[in-house]
Protein backbone atom coordinates (compact mmCIF):
# COMPACT_ATOMS: atom_id res chain seq x y z
CA UNK A 1 0.00 0.00 0.00
CA UNK A 2 0.93 3.37 -0.79
CA UNK A 3 1.04 4.94 2.68
CA UNK A 4 3.02 2.07 3.78
CA UNK A 5 5.89 2.78 1.56
CA UNK A 6 9.26 4.25 3.29
CA UNK A 7 10.58 7.18 1.76
CA UNK A 8 13.65 8.36 3.09
CA UNK A 9 13.20 12.05 1.68
CA UNK A 10 10.07 12.63 3.41
CA UNK A 11 10.26 10.40 7.05
CA UNK A 12 10.92 12.95 9.68
CA UNK A 13 8.15 15.59 8.02
CA UNK A 14 6.03 12.89 7.99
CA UNK A 15 6.49 12.05 10.98
CA UNK A 16 5.79 15.13 12.18
CA UNK A 17 2.71 16.04 9.83
CA UNK A 18 0.68 12.76 10.36
CA UNK A 19 1.44 12.50 14.23
CA UNK A 20 -2.34 13.65 14.94
CA UNK A 21 -3.47 13.13 11.26
CA UNK A 22 -4.89 9.69 11.65
CA UNK A 23 -4.15 8.82 8.21
CA UNK A 24 -2.60 5.44 9.06
CA UNK A 25 -5.62 2.78 9.01
CA UNK A 26 -4.41 0.36 11.41
CA UNK A 27 -7.65 -1.40 11.88
CA UNK A 28 -6.62 -3.94 9.50
CA UNK A 29 -5.42 -7.76 10.82
CA UNK A 30 -2.39 -7.45 8.95
CA UNK A 31 -0.39 -4.82 11.25
CA UNK A 32 2.06 -2.70 9.75
CA UNK A 33 5.94 -4.14 9.84
CA UNK A 34 8.59 -1.79 9.22
CA UNK A 35 11.69 -3.23 7.71
CA UNK A 36 14.70 -3.81 9.11
CA UNK A 37 16.67 -0.94 7.26
CA UNK A 38 14.35 1.69 8.58
CA UNK A 39 15.57 0.71 12.16
CA UNK A 40 18.89 0.50 10.87
CA UNK A 41 18.55 4.15 9.18
CA UNK A 42 16.60 5.45 12.62
CA UNK A 43 19.45 4.03 14.96
CA UNK A 44 22.22 6.08 13.11
CA UNK A 45 20.26 9.16 12.75
CA UNK A 46 19.62 8.75 16.75
CA UNK A 47 23.46 8.26 17.16
CA UNK A 48 24.29 11.25 15.10
CA UNK A 49 22.44 13.39 16.70
CA UNK A 50 23.18 12.05 20.09
CA UNK A 51 27.23 13.44 18.83
CA UNK A 52 25.52 16.58 17.58
CA UNK A 53 24.28 17.46 21.45
CA UNK A 54 27.30 17.24 22.68
CA UNK A 55 29.23 18.85 20.10
CA UNK A 56 26.86 21.96 20.13
CA UNK A 57 27.54 22.01 24.02
CA UNK A 58 31.13 22.19 23.25
CA UNK A 59 30.62 25.01 20.96
CA UNK A 60 29.38 27.27 24.20
CA UNK A 61 26.34 28.67 22.82
CA UNK A 62 25.43 30.47 25.67
CA UNK A 63 21.68 31.64 26.05
CA UNK A 64 21.31 28.82 22.47
CA UNK A 65 22.32 26.09 24.44
CA UNK A 66 19.84 25.15 26.09
CA UNK A 67 16.70 25.56 23.11
CA UNK A 68 19.67 23.76 20.50
CA UNK A 69 19.65 20.77 23.11
CA UNK A 70 16.02 20.91 23.26
CA UNK A 71 15.47 21.10 19.72
CA UNK A 72 18.06 18.12 19.43
CA UNK A 73 16.32 15.99 22.10
CA UNK A 74 12.86 16.35 21.21
CA UNK A 75 13.91 15.25 17.16
CA UNK A 76 15.20 12.23 18.84
CA UNK A 77 11.95 11.82 20.91
CA UNK A 78 9.80 12.26 17.60
CA UNK A 79 12.00 9.55 16.01
CA UNK A 80 11.46 6.88 18.48
CA UNK A 81 7.78 7.18 18.69
CA UNK A 82 7.30 7.01 15.62
CA UNK A 83 9.51 4.44 14.57
CA UNK A 84 10.72 2.51 17.29
CA UNK A 85 7.15 2.70 19.50
CA UNK A 86 5.21 2.53 16.28
CA UNK A 87 3.39 5.19 16.94
CA UNK A 88 2.82 6.66 13.11
CA UNK A 89 1.36 3.23 11.97
CA UNK A 90 -0.71 2.98 15.51
CA UNK A 91 -4.54 4.10 15.99
CA UNK A 92 -5.61 7.75 16.04
CA UNK A 93 -7.13 7.04 19.58
CA UNK A 94 -3.56 5.33 20.64
CA UNK A 95 -1.72 8.64 19.22
CA UNK A 96 -4.95 10.84 20.95
CA UNK A 97 -4.38 9.33 23.88
CA UNK A 98 -0.61 9.64 24.43
CA UNK A 99 -0.62 13.42 22.75
CA UNK A 100 -3.39 13.93 25.44
CA UNK A 101 -0.35 13.41 27.49
CA UNK A 102 1.80 16.20 26.00
CA UNK A 103 -0.92 18.61 26.23
CA UNK A 104 -0.94 18.15 29.61
CA UNK A 105 2.49 18.35 30.54
CA UNK A 106 2.60 21.81 28.06
CA UNK A 107 -0.29 23.16 30.27
CA UNK A 108 1.64 22.50 33.55
CA UNK A 109 4.73 24.47 32.14
CA UNK A 110 2.70 26.99 30.70
CA UNK A 111 1.12 27.65 34.17
CA UNK A 112 4.48 27.55 35.90
CA UNK A 113 5.75 29.94 33.62
CA UNK A 114 2.95 32.51 34.00
CA UNK A 115 3.61 31.84 38.11
CA UNK A 116 7.40 32.80 37.81
CA UNK A 117 7.51 35.11 35.54
CA UNK A 118 4.57 37.12 37.44
CA UNK A 119 6.08 37.07 41.02
CA UNK A 120 6.91 39.67 42.94
CA UNK A 121 10.86 39.69 43.01
CA UNK A 122 12.23 38.79 46.75
CA UNK A 123 16.07 39.15 47.48
CA UNK A 124 17.13 35.41 47.84
CA UNK A 125 19.13 34.60 50.84
CA UNK A 126 21.12 31.83 49.06
CA UNK B 1 -6.93 -16.39 15.93
CA UNK B 2 -6.33 -20.37 15.03
CA UNK B 3 -3.06 -20.62 13.15
CA UNK B 4 -0.57 -23.15 12.27
CA UNK B 5 1.79 -22.95 14.90
CA UNK B 6 4.76 -25.57 14.38
CA UNK B 7 6.58 -24.34 17.15
CA UNK B 8 6.31 -26.56 20.07
CA UNK B 9 4.91 -23.79 22.47
CA UNK B 10 1.35 -23.80 23.54
CA UNK B 11 -0.72 -21.21 21.06
CA UNK B 12 -2.46 -18.26 22.14
CA UNK B 13 -6.22 -17.92 22.21
CA UNK B 14 -8.01 -14.52 22.64
CA UNK B 15 -10.04 -14.46 25.62
CA UNK B 16 -13.93 -14.75 25.71
CA UNK B 17 -14.28 -11.72 26.72
CA UNK B 18 -12.93 -10.28 23.30
CA UNK B 19 -14.91 -10.22 19.93
CA UNK B 20 -11.60 -11.38 17.93
CA UNK B 21 -7.53 -11.32 18.50
CA UNK B 22 -7.49 -8.25 16.96
CA UNK B 23 -10.12 -6.65 19.23
CA UNK B 24 -7.41 -8.39 21.99
CA UNK B 25 -4.70 -6.61 20.39
CA UNK B 26 -6.13 -3.22 20.01
CA UNK B 27 -7.28 -3.24 23.70
CA UNK B 28 -4.18 -4.28 24.97
CA UNK B 29 -2.39 -1.61 23.08
CA UNK B 30 -4.28 0.50 24.15
CA UNK B 31 -4.24 0.11 28.05
CA UNK B 32 -0.54 0.28 27.41
CA UNK B 33 -0.68 3.89 25.75
CA UNK B 34 -3.00 4.69 28.86
CA UNK B 35 -0.36 3.39 30.90
CA UNK B 36 2.61 5.19 28.85
CA UNK B 37 0.55 8.96 29.21
CA UNK B 38 0.69 8.37 32.86
CA UNK B 39 4.61 8.14 32.86
CA UNK B 40 4.59 11.35 30.37
CA UNK B 41 2.63 13.15 33.42
CA UNK B 42 4.68 11.97 35.82
CA UNK B 43 7.92 12.62 34.32
CA UNK B 44 6.57 15.80 32.77
CA UNK B 45 5.55 16.96 36.43
CA UNK B 46 9.23 16.65 37.92
CA UNK B 47 10.47 18.09 34.47
CA UNK B 48 8.46 20.96 35.30
CA UNK B 49 9.41 21.29 39.07
CA UNK B 50 13.43 21.15 37.39
CA UNK B 51 12.08 24.09 35.32
CA UNK B 52 11.41 26.11 38.27
CA UNK B 53 14.06 25.77 39.76
CA UNK B 54 16.54 25.71 37.67
CA UNK B 55 14.91 29.59 36.52
CA UNK B 56 15.27 30.50 39.79
CA UNK B 57 19.32 29.21 40.44
CA UNK B 58 20.47 29.14 37.17
CA UNK B 59 24.05 29.47 37.97
CA UNK B 60 23.93 26.81 40.87
CA UNK B 61 22.70 24.09 38.57
CA UNK B 62 25.60 24.65 36.63
CA UNK B 63 27.75 24.12 38.91
CA UNK B 64 25.69 20.71 39.83
CA UNK B 65 25.93 19.51 36.09
CA UNK B 66 30.12 20.14 35.94
CA UNK B 67 29.91 17.53 38.67
CA UNK B 68 28.50 14.85 36.93
CA UNK B 69 31.26 13.35 33.58
CA UNK B 70 29.33 13.88 30.49
CA UNK B 71 30.99 11.18 28.89
CA UNK B 72 29.45 8.84 31.36
CA UNK B 73 25.86 9.80 30.10
CA UNK B 74 26.95 9.78 26.59
CA UNK B 75 27.86 6.71 27.01
CA UNK B 76 24.48 5.74 28.50
CA UNK B 77 22.43 7.31 25.90
CA UNK B 78 24.23 5.30 23.32
CA UNK B 79 23.90 1.90 25.15
CA UNK B 80 19.85 2.90 25.58
CA UNK B 81 19.37 3.84 21.78
CA UNK B 82 20.93 0.54 20.90
CA UNK B 83 18.76 -1.16 23.64
CA UNK B 84 16.01 0.59 21.72
CA UNK B 85 17.01 -0.83 17.92
CA UNK B 86 17.29 -4.61 19.32
CA UNK B 87 14.08 -4.32 20.78
CA UNK B 88 12.37 -2.67 18.10
CA UNK B 89 14.36 -6.00 15.82
CA UNK B 90 13.32 -8.60 18.64
CA UNK B 91 9.37 -7.51 17.60
CA UNK B 92 10.34 -7.01 13.87
CA UNK B 93 11.55 -10.52 14.25
CA UNK B 94 8.62 -11.88 15.21
CA UNK B 95 6.35 -9.83 13.03
CA UNK B 96 8.14 -10.93 9.92
CA UNK B 97 8.23 -14.33 10.70
CA UNK B 98 11.77 -14.66 11.88
CA UNK B 99 11.00 -15.19 15.34
CA UNK B 100 14.56 -17.20 15.89
CA UNK B 101 15.87 -14.11 15.98
CA UNK B 102 13.79 -12.24 18.40
CA UNK B 103 15.84 -14.01 21.84
CA UNK B 104 18.94 -12.87 20.82
CA UNK B 105 17.93 -9.51 20.08
CA UNK B 106 16.20 -9.33 23.36
CA UNK B 107 19.20 -10.77 25.27
CA UNK B 108 21.26 -8.18 23.88
CA UNK B 109 18.27 -5.25 25.10
CA UNK B 110 18.78 -6.81 28.45
CA UNK B 111 22.77 -6.23 28.34
CA UNK B 112 22.42 -2.99 27.55
CA UNK B 113 20.02 -2.23 30.42
CA UNK B 114 22.41 -4.26 32.72
CA UNK B 115 24.96 -2.01 31.27
CA UNK B 116 23.11 1.07 31.33
CA UNK B 117 23.03 0.06 35.58
CA UNK B 118 26.21 -0.64 35.52
CA UNK B 119 27.82 2.76 34.53
CA UNK B 120 24.95 4.67 36.56
CA UNK B 121 26.28 2.35 40.03
CA UNK B 122 29.64 3.70 38.83
CA UNK B 123 28.38 7.20 38.90
CA UNK B 124 26.29 7.03 41.76
CA UNK B 125 29.22 5.85 44.40
CA UNK B 126 31.29 8.02 43.02
CA UNK B 127 28.95 10.97 43.89
CA UNK B 128 28.32 9.18 47.29
CA UNK B 129 31.76 9.10 47.82
CA UNK B 130 32.44 12.89 47.58
CA UNK B 131 29.33 13.32 49.49
CA UNK B 132 27.48 14.64 47.18
CA UNK B 133 24.30 13.79 48.20
CA UNK B 134 20.31 14.59 47.74
CA UNK B 135 18.94 17.45 50.36
CA UNK B 136 19.74 16.95 53.68
CA UNK B 137 22.25 14.15 53.44
CA UNK B 138 24.63 16.48 51.31
CA UNK B 139 28.33 16.59 52.98
CA UNK B 140 30.46 18.15 49.98
CA UNK B 141 32.91 20.42 51.19
CA UNK B 142 33.61 22.83 48.08
CA UNK B 143 30.49 23.82 47.24
CA UNK B 144 30.06 27.03 45.47
CA UNK B 145 26.68 27.81 46.04
CA UNK B 146 24.93 27.08 49.57
CA UNK B 147 21.99 25.00 47.97
CA UNK B 148 23.75 22.72 46.04
CA UNK B 149 22.37 19.89 47.64
CA UNK B 150 19.01 20.46 45.39
CA UNK B 151 20.75 19.94 42.36
CA UNK B 152 21.52 16.43 43.77
CA UNK B 153 17.95 16.14 45.00
CA UNK B 154 16.85 16.24 41.34
CA UNK B 155 19.80 14.33 40.17
CA UNK B 156 19.09 11.50 41.83
CA UNK B 157 15.22 11.61 42.06
CA UNK B 158 15.29 11.67 38.11
CA UNK B 159 17.99 9.35 37.62
CA UNK B 160 16.68 7.34 39.81
CA UNK B 161 13.22 7.10 39.24
CA UNK B 162 14.72 6.56 35.46
CA UNK B 163 16.51 3.60 37.10
CA UNK B 164 14.21 2.29 38.65
CA UNK B 165 12.15 1.97 35.09
CA UNK B 166 15.12 0.26 33.54
CA UNK B 167 15.35 -2.37 36.02
CA UNK B 168 11.65 -3.14 35.89
CA UNK B 169 12.23 -2.60 32.04
CA UNK B 170 14.91 -5.32 32.37
CA UNK B 171 12.49 -7.95 34.22
CA UNK B 172 9.58 -7.58 31.71
CA UNK B 173 12.30 -8.07 28.92
CA UNK B 174 13.28 -11.14 31.28
CA UNK B 175 9.85 -12.42 30.94
CA UNK B 176 9.22 -11.88 27.43
CA UNK B 177 12.39 -13.75 26.51
CA UNK B 178 11.67 -16.65 28.53
CA UNK B 179 8.16 -17.00 26.65
CA UNK B 180 9.88 -16.28 23.70
CA UNK B 181 12.15 -18.98 24.01
CA UNK B 182 8.83 -20.95 24.99
CA UNK B 183 7.80 -20.65 21.44
CA UNK B 184 4.65 -18.85 22.78
CA UNK B 185 5.35 -15.76 19.96
CA UNK B 186 4.77 -16.04 16.48
CA UNK B 187 3.85 -13.21 13.58
CA UNK B 188 0.16 -14.13 15.23
CA UNK B 189 0.58 -13.57 18.24
CA UNK B 190 3.10 -11.08 19.92
CA UNK B 191 1.41 -8.47 22.40
CA UNK B 192 3.05 -8.69 25.27
CA UNK B 193 6.48 -8.48 23.85
CA UNK B 194 4.93 -5.02 21.58
CA UNK B 195 4.20 -4.04 24.53
CA UNK B 196 7.03 -4.53 26.89
CA UNK B 197 9.06 -3.29 23.53
CA UNK B 198 6.56 0.24 24.13
CA UNK B 199 7.75 0.73 27.27
CA UNK B 200 11.22 0.13 27.33
CA UNK B 201 11.30 3.14 24.52
CA UNK B 202 9.04 5.09 26.92
CA UNK B 203 12.65 4.68 29.28
CA UNK B 204 14.84 5.86 26.55
CA UNK B 205 12.60 8.77 25.37
CA UNK B 206 12.82 9.92 28.95
CA UNK B 207 16.93 9.42 28.84
CA UNK B 208 17.19 11.75 25.73
CA UNK B 209 15.53 14.77 27.86
CA UNK B 210 17.13 13.53 30.99
CA UNK B 211 20.88 13.41 29.40
CA UNK B 212 21.55 17.02 27.90
CA UNK B 213 19.46 18.71 31.09
CA UNK B 214 21.33 16.79 33.70
CA UNK B 215 24.77 16.64 32.18
CA UNK B 216 25.26 19.25 29.43
CA UNK B 217 23.32 22.27 30.47
CA UNK B 218 22.76 21.79 34.07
Amino acid sequence: MAYHRFNLDLFISNSLLNWLGGTMASHQSTHHVIPAKVFVIILGILLVLTVLTVVFHSMQLGSLAAPVAFIIATTKAVLVMAYFMHLKYDTTINKMIFGTAFFFVALLFILCVIDIATRIPVQSTL
Amino acid sequence: MSTDNKAMGRKHHFAHHFRSAEHEYESAKQGIWLFMATEILMFGAIFAAYAIFHSLYPSMFAEGASHLDWRMGFINTCVLLVSSWTMAMAIQSLQSGKGKNAAPYLIVTLLCGAGFMVIKYLEYTHKFHLGLYPGKWFTYEGAQHSNLALYFSFYFVMSGLHGIHVLLGMGLITWVLIRTMRGEFDEHYYTPVEGVGIFWHIIDLIWIYLFPILYLIG
